[in-house]
């Protein structure tokens, strides 16, 4: 076996990332690999930020290459070490902390840096751009604070970061320098198609503006334009430009001009250095959309392994805005000329506008706003060069109008070829898709992602590779089977729950209007989970929708099968009095209850009680100090105890009042499905806590604290979750853990499915190790409880509610006869 | 019992049903449940599922149809029939709003 070569990567964006995945596939064992990356993360997609910035997805989401990746692939990954030296006689590389690395090969992808106005005031605080992550954190919390935000620069990346501020609750203005946005992707038309939606979404727009000063004392203050105009701005973001990083190569001696001199095969002036992605110079062209990137990544990837005949070839790449809601498209060279001829559609009340350059009877460029389906059609002929005379006339009405055929949106991608190009981002084509769906068996959309890297990137052709899903698979692809909530959206909990925050809705109807539901007032299945979400996120605002709660919870007590219904009230910790039990033999008694039962949490259920006579049964048990024990809940319900050190010899702690503690200070709330405690004594065990939804053991040293137990459909042992020293400590960390069951849970998800779901040792961490968030998610639950500890037997005794528990009209028997 | 007759009767106004809610009717033996939509339509059923005689009226109300509380049965408001794969009706009864009165017939 040979001996490994060394490779050293400068950078970790996405271009050296994709590279690598490119070598690890040809090459496993040909290097040894270190990664030397300035910022202090792993891998993500840059791309992504923006629907992170809108909150629509979340750093998580967009995450490329987790820890694990590295250790997988025994990369040394250097994170939050920039490199300061690249000595080409040593071939070292060396870190500003010092750290030293050998190299036989290099990659530079030191990517580029956001190019910032010289004006006054540009380096005030509160003066950020729109690069990375740092960029997006710093944006969100200038967020929090609302105010206004300036953005200057209207092209892609200044939309993108205009918008997701406005979804943050910012006064956005944009600036921008030309007389039309984003002038380098669109016609003037389509410019002013996106000003006026834009504008309409509350996003001020003002062209041909140049920046003046940026003002402010000890921070950011205003802006102020060329012609005098003073706006105020808490918040200004730069996003006019990027230039290559190309100073650490040329301090290095290679040759760089605007960026480092490259071959196309990514081969710098020195043969044993390449360089690749934002920080290159390629046949006098610099790169910034992520097509060609990682066509680059491939090359340098082939010639690291050893196949030195791929080399990069330009190729014209289609630009899309990723602003929820706005469509548009562009491609090409559409600038007028008079060897050039256009065919331009337009339906101004559908927002719609087409259009087509042609020269010599062949598409040379395309512009689509509103309607975009037949981007990659007209791309694919724009690319092939394909002569239209033939269908001039009908060209622009697109692909499905050819030959007549039926206008189904799925025809059009099935009548494209099999090398027409479907994931712009990473050069996937149809074929390639179709064929791993065949051969592996693939059967949705996070396969296809997975063996081809289609809809990886930016996930805007995510809908052509859903189409060909079902093409392929016919009614085998049922893409909502796992992922949608009910039929009235094809939205998962996830994405609900998400949107809610992020688009602060908060009613019912909000949220089905902005998430666009697809039937007029949802179903039983979207209905209780809309109010639960909506109830556990905006605990002060939110008023609870009763029509929407299934009747348990809309009558505080449990149906039954005869349509009877029983009651259970409150007992601490399972702990009751003679006068309590007298007072539930007298209410049993006077209103003639034909079953009491002793239940498996710790309480007295009486059963069959007619619904009219709940009211009055309440206000008995109300007298003799009972409030509801909430057995019907998707919320607290018992915490079982046993009898601890008031009575037991083996006990170590005060296991009862322990109970009783836990469940004064957290009944009331709701949450995703019933959550049920327990607190034992030692680890005997005699409140069973070791299969309950969270379950406290009583140790000489202290408490353990278990979660996600199950005794039911599923029978499962707890987890354990930590040990701490103190009854506080006990309280502190279940409550948090509660609340983050509660802000994370989908509705009817129990805790143990939801634990899975999001892992243990992500609780762990953010629970027992982090005590700031574990703080945070405490106060959410106690600032929620404020509103959430109100008896609803006491409510309903006091008349809330009446018409539910009497009938609305008892005929007299004539009337029926 | 006289079968010709159409016998209107007034139950209540329109306010005495939550919308998206409903209110029974006690005829005797039988109970009717009467429905009212998110657009202000009313309707009346017979108060049991066709399925196992849960009370149709503690449903949760959506377009046009109730959820049976007891197994999720989807029931038309309108036809009273079974939706999606089971089968049953609940018995309908004819009602219809004068102004905001509720009109019921028997």
């Amino acid at each position: 076996m040979t001996k490994k070569q060394k490779l050293v990567v400068i950078g970790n964006g996405m271009a050296p990332g994709r590279m690598l995945e490119h070598l690890f596939e040809k090459a496993p064992d040909a290097y040894d690999v270190t990664i030397f990356n300035a910022e202090p993360r792993v891998n993500y997609d840059r791309i992504m930020l923006s629907p992170v910035l809108s909150g629509e997805k979340s750093f998580e989401d967009i995450i490329i290459h987790g820890d694990g990746w590295y250790i997988e692939h025994g990369v040394m990954l250097y994170k939050g070490h920039k490199v300061v030296d690249i000595d080409r006689k040593a071939k070292t590389v060396t870190s500003e902390h010092g750290e030293v690395a050998a190299y036989d090969k290099l990659v530079i992808a030191t990517g580029s840096a956001p190019f910032i106005i010289p004006v006054p005031g540009h380096d005030l605080p509160g003066v950020l751009t729109y690069r990375d992550l740092d960029d997006v954190d710093a944006m969100l919390l200038a967020a929090q604070a609302r105010g206004t935000a300036v953005v200057i620069g209207g092209g892609l990346l200044g939309l993108e970061a205009a918008a997701g501020l406005k979804e943050r609750g910012m006064d956005v203005t944009v600036i921008h320098l030309m007389p039309t946005l984003m002038e380098r992707q669109l016609d003037p038309a389509a410019g002013y198609l996106l000003e006026q939606e834009l504008e309409r979404r509350g996003i001020k727009i003002i062209t041909k503006a140049s920046t003046k000063r940026i003002c402010g004392e000890t921070r950011v203050e205003s802006i102020e334009l060329e012609d005098g105009t003073v706006i105020p701005a808490t918040l200004v973001v730069m996003a006019v430009g990027i230039r290559p990083n190309g100073a650490l190569a040329k301090d290095a001696g290679l040759s760089v001009n605007r960026g480092i001199v490259v071959s196309d095969s990514m081969q710098t002036s020195d043969p044993d250095v390449f360089a690749l992605g934002e920080c290159v110079e390629l046949n006098g062209n610099v790169y910034g959309l992520v097509a060609p990137l990682y066509q680059m990544a491939e090359v340098a990837a082939c010639h690291l392994s050893g196949d030195a005949d791929k080399r990069f070839v330009e190729t014209s790449t289609a630009t899309k805005l990723k602003v929820t809601g706005i469509n548009l498209y562009s491609a090409g060279d559409f600038a007028e000329a008079d060897d050039r001829e256009e065919i331009v559609l337009r339906d101004a009340t559908a927002g719609i506008y087409k259009r087509l350059v042609l020269k010599d009877n062949k598409i040379i460029g395309t512009v689509l706003y509103g309607d975009t389906a037949d981007g990659p059609w007209f791309f694919d002929m724009l690319k092939k060069e394909t002569d239209v005379s033939e269908m001039r006339e009908s060209l622009i009405f697109g692909q499905v109008y050819q030959g007549g055929a039926a206008l189904d949106p799925s025809a059009a991608v099935a009548a494209l070829p099999d090398d027409a190009e479907i994931c712009g981002c990473n050069g996937v084509c149809k074929g390639a898709i179709t064929s791993a769906i065949k051969a592996k068996g693939l059967t949705g959309l996070d396969d296809v992602r997975a063996h081809t890297k289609a809809s990886a990137s930016c996930g805007t052709c995510t809908g052509l590779v859903e189409q060909l899903l079902g093409l392929t698979l016919g009614d085998a692809y049922n893409p909502s089977a796992v992922a949608a909530m009910c039929s009235c959206t094809d939205l998962s909990h996830a994405d609900v729950r998400r949107l809610i925050k992020a688009k602060e809705l908060k009613t019912i109807p909000a949220v089905m209007q902005e998430l666009e539901w697809k039937t007029s007032c949802g179903c039983a299945k979207c209905r209780p989970a809309l109010n639960y979400y909506l109830v556990c996120d905006w605990p002060d605002e939110y008023a609870d929708d009763y029509q929407s709660r299934f009747i348990n919870e809309r009558v505080h007590a449990n149906i039954q099968k005869d349509g009877t219904y029983s009651v259970v009230p409150r007992m601490w910790g399972g702990m009751t009095s003679s006068t309590e039990l007298r007072a539930i033999a007298d209410v049993v008694d006077k209103f003639d209850i034909p079953a009491v039962k002793v239940t498996g949490g710790q309480r007295i259920d009486m059963l069959g009680i007619k619904k009219e006579d709940l009211p009055a049964v309440w206000k008995d048990l109300g007298k003799a100090g009972f409030v509801s024990g909430q057995a019907y809940a998707k919320g607290l319900r018992t915490v079982k105890t046993c009898v601890g050190t008031n009575w037991c010899r083996f006990g170590t702690q005060d296991s009862t009042g322990l109970g009783i503690k836990l469940e004064k200070f957290m009944w009331g709330s709701w949450t995703p499905a019933k959550l049920k405690m327990a607190v034992s004594g030692c680890p005997r065990n005699c409140a069973e806590a070791t299969c309950k939804d969270i379950g406290i053991i009583c140790v000489d040293s202290g408490f353990e604290i278990h979660f996600a137990g199950a005794a039911g459909l599923d029978i499962k042992g707890t987890e354990i979750l930590g040990s701490v020293g103190s009854e506080e400590e006990v309280m502190v960390h279940v409550v948090a853990l509660a609340q983050m069951y509660r802000e994370q849970g989908w509705y009817l998800e129990r805790i143990y499915k939801w634990a899975k779901r999001i892992g243990l040792d992500e609780i762990r961490k953010q629970i027992m190790d982090d005590p700031k968030m574990r703080q945070s998610y405490y106060e959410r639950f106690v600032f929620s409880q404020k509103f959430a500890q109100v008896d609803p037997w006491s409510e309903r005794v006091s008349g809330k509610d009446k018409h539910e528990f009497m009938p609305m009209a008892t005929l007299l028997p004539e009337a029926a006869e | 019992m006289n079968a010709v007759t159409q016998n209107w009767v007034m139950i209540g106004t329109l306010e005495d049903i939550p919308r998206l809610g409903a209110r029974c009717i006690e005829n005797g033996e039988t109970k009717i449940a009467v429905f009212r939509t998110a657009d202000d339509r009313v309707f009346a059923l017979e108060d049991k599922c066709p399925h196992k005689n849960g009370p149709l009226s503690q449903g949760i109300v959506h377009d046009g149809c109730v959820t049976c509380p007891l197994h999720n049965w989807v029931i038309s408001l309108e036809t009273g029939a079974a939706q999606g794969a089971d089968e049953g009706v609940a018995a309908s009864y004819p009602v219809k709003l004068d102004g905001d009165k509720v009109l019921l017939c028997l």
